[in-house]
Parts: C-alpha cells; sequence; structure tokens
C-alpha cells in the first residue's frame, strides 16, 4: 500500500465516522463541530484527486463561511441537548431502515455495472496529477465558456440576500 | 484510485445524509444532512472528472477532459450558500414564530 491508498483509506474512514456522528450526536452544536471535519476530510480527499481550487473553495466556503452562519443560528436560538426534540424510536427506526434499502439497492446497482458491462469496469480516478483542477485552467474555462452562468449566479446571490433579510425581518 | 472505491464512499455518506433527515427532528440537523447529501454528490463529481481526465491524460497531459465536472461542483457550492442563507433565515422565522426548531411544528406556519 503506497501513501496515496493509505491517506484514501484514513480520510474515507474519518468522513464516514464524521458523517455517523452529525447525526447520532445530540447537542446541535456537536454536530456542527463534526460535519466541519467532515468537509476537512472531503477537502483532503479534493487534494488527493489533485482538485486543489475545489479543496480551497470547499473549506473557506463550508468549513469556513456555513458552518459558521449554522453555529451562530444554534448560539442565537440557544439550543442545546435539553432544546433537542424527541423522536419516537419506531420513527426512527423506520427512518433507519429506509435509509439502509436505499444504500443496498443502489449499491446493488453499482455492484451490477461494475460486473456487467465495462462501463465502470477498470476505470480508475487519476491521483495527484493532471492540469484540470489548478486554478489557472479552471479560471480560464470559467471565464470563457461558462461567464454567463458565472454572472448569473451574482443575481442568485442577490436575490438570496435579500430574501433572507426579508424573510427575517421583525415585523 | 478504482473509481467504485469513490462511487461507494458517496453513497455511504447520500445514505448518511438520508438516515439523517429521516431520523432528525431538529431543522437544523435536518439542513446539515442536506448539506452531507450535497458534499457526497460534490465528491462523485470530482472523482468522476478525473477518471475522464485519466483517460484523455494518457494521450496529452495537457487536456481539459472532465473539467467541467469541477466547474458544476463550483456552482454547487455557489447555490449551497444562497440556499443555506434562506434556509436559516425560514429556521430563524420558525423558531420565532413556534418558540421551537421542531420540523412537526411548520404546520403551524399556515396559521
Amino acid at each position: 500500500m503506497n501513501l496515496v491508498q493509505i491517506l484514501f483509506w484514513f480520510l474515507s474512514a474519518l468522513t464516514l465516522f464524521s458523517a455517523l456522528m452529525v447525526i447520532l450526536s445530540k447537542n446541535p452544536v456537536h454536530s456542527v463541530l463534526w460535519l466541519i471535519l467532515v468537509f476537512f476530510a472531503i477537502s483532503g480527499h479534493y487534494v488527493l484527486l489533485n482538485a486543489q481550487f475545489l479543496a480551497i473553495v470547499n473549506l473557506i466556503v463550508y468549513a469556513g463561511a456555513i458552518m459558521v452562519l449554522f453555529l451562530f443560528v444554534i448560539m442565537l436560538l440557544n439550543l442545546n441537548k435539553e432544546t433537542e426534540p424527541k423522536k419516537n424510536i419506531w420513527m426512527k427506526l423506520a427512518g433507519t431502515i429506509a435509509g439502509g434499502c436505499f444504500l443496498i439497492s443502489v449499491s446493488n446497482v453499482i455492484y451490477n455495472a461494475q460486473t456487467g458491462s465495462a462501463e465502470l469496469a477498470n476505470k480508475a480516478t487519476l491521483m495527484g496529477k493532471g492540469s484540470i483542477g489548478l486554478i489557472e485552467t479552471l479560471g480560464k474555462t470559467l471565464f470563457t465558456d461558462y461567464v454567463i452562468p458565472f454572472e448569473i449566479s451574482s443575481v442568485l446571490f442577490l436575490s438570496a440576500m435579500v430574501g433572507a433579510v426579508i424573510i427575517g425581518k421583525k415585523d | 484510485m478504482p473509481i467504485q472505491y469513490y462511487i461507494y464512499l458517496a453513497l455511504a455518506l447520500f445514505s448518511i445524509g438520508i438516515i439523517g433527515v429521516l431520523t432528525r427532528r431538529n431543522a437544523i440537523i435536518v439542513f446539515m444532512c442536506i448539506e452531507l447529501m450535497l458534499n457526497a454528490a460534490n465528491l462523485l463529481l470530482v472523482a468522476f472528472s478525473q477518471m475522464h481526465q485519466k483517460i484523455a491524460y494518457a494521450a496529452n497531459p495537457a487536456a481539459t477532459n472532465g473539467i467541467e465536472a469541477q466547474l458544476f461542483v463550483f456552482f454547487i457550492m455557489v447555490v449551497a450558500a444562497a440556499e443555506v442563507s434562506v434556509g436559516l433565515a425560514i429556521i430563524v422565522m420558525l423558531y420565532r414564530n413556534t418558540r421551537s426548531v421542531d420540523i412537526n411544528f411548520l404546520n403551524r406556519l399556515k396559521n
């Protein structure tokens, strides 16, 4: 096993464990902290795949901005273990079974796809090489082929900002 | 790494998100699980982009095959940031009206 494989398995285990802890923690603040760990692990995956720009953007936007917003709201509402709504054990069991059924059925589809067709068999990802994840190549494509969606997303941000202010306004 | 490892990883992450949405009643945790599912999709898009790059890379190391997937991930992050700001505003409004973040009380908003 070389270093890339060791890092892949370590980051995968970290991602899944932290994601489980997000939904198992009783305290919402702990959930947010575990979710930040998930985002760091996924950024590590991006670095392994040489998607350096996305790794940094993931850290800045998700772990930096979005999670701080979540923490602000949780602390503003003063949520903790005591205010956590209790759910019926049967509902929890039903939700877990439904999610498990989804996992089993889709993994069976993927297993059949990789054994039954050449579409997925013997395909691998390029690790640590290639130039498409670099900011130079991405920026060139973003500002030539995808410049209209990029500008439209600024309108989306403006409308989201106005919407958030109007919804959150005390009236 | 073989592509199916990434597919199974993203699938497991997505299923954990689904289980979280179905089993938790705190609206903020439900919202965080949606972020988890978005990230599973992002990880899969990046893995597939590098898979297409590997095929083209053998012939031409400067090829840009698969760059669209990484731009899609960028736009997904943009939309997620906008979605979170509006969604958290809705949750704050829900808390102000019902004094709770239990999603079962969302039906009170119609009155």
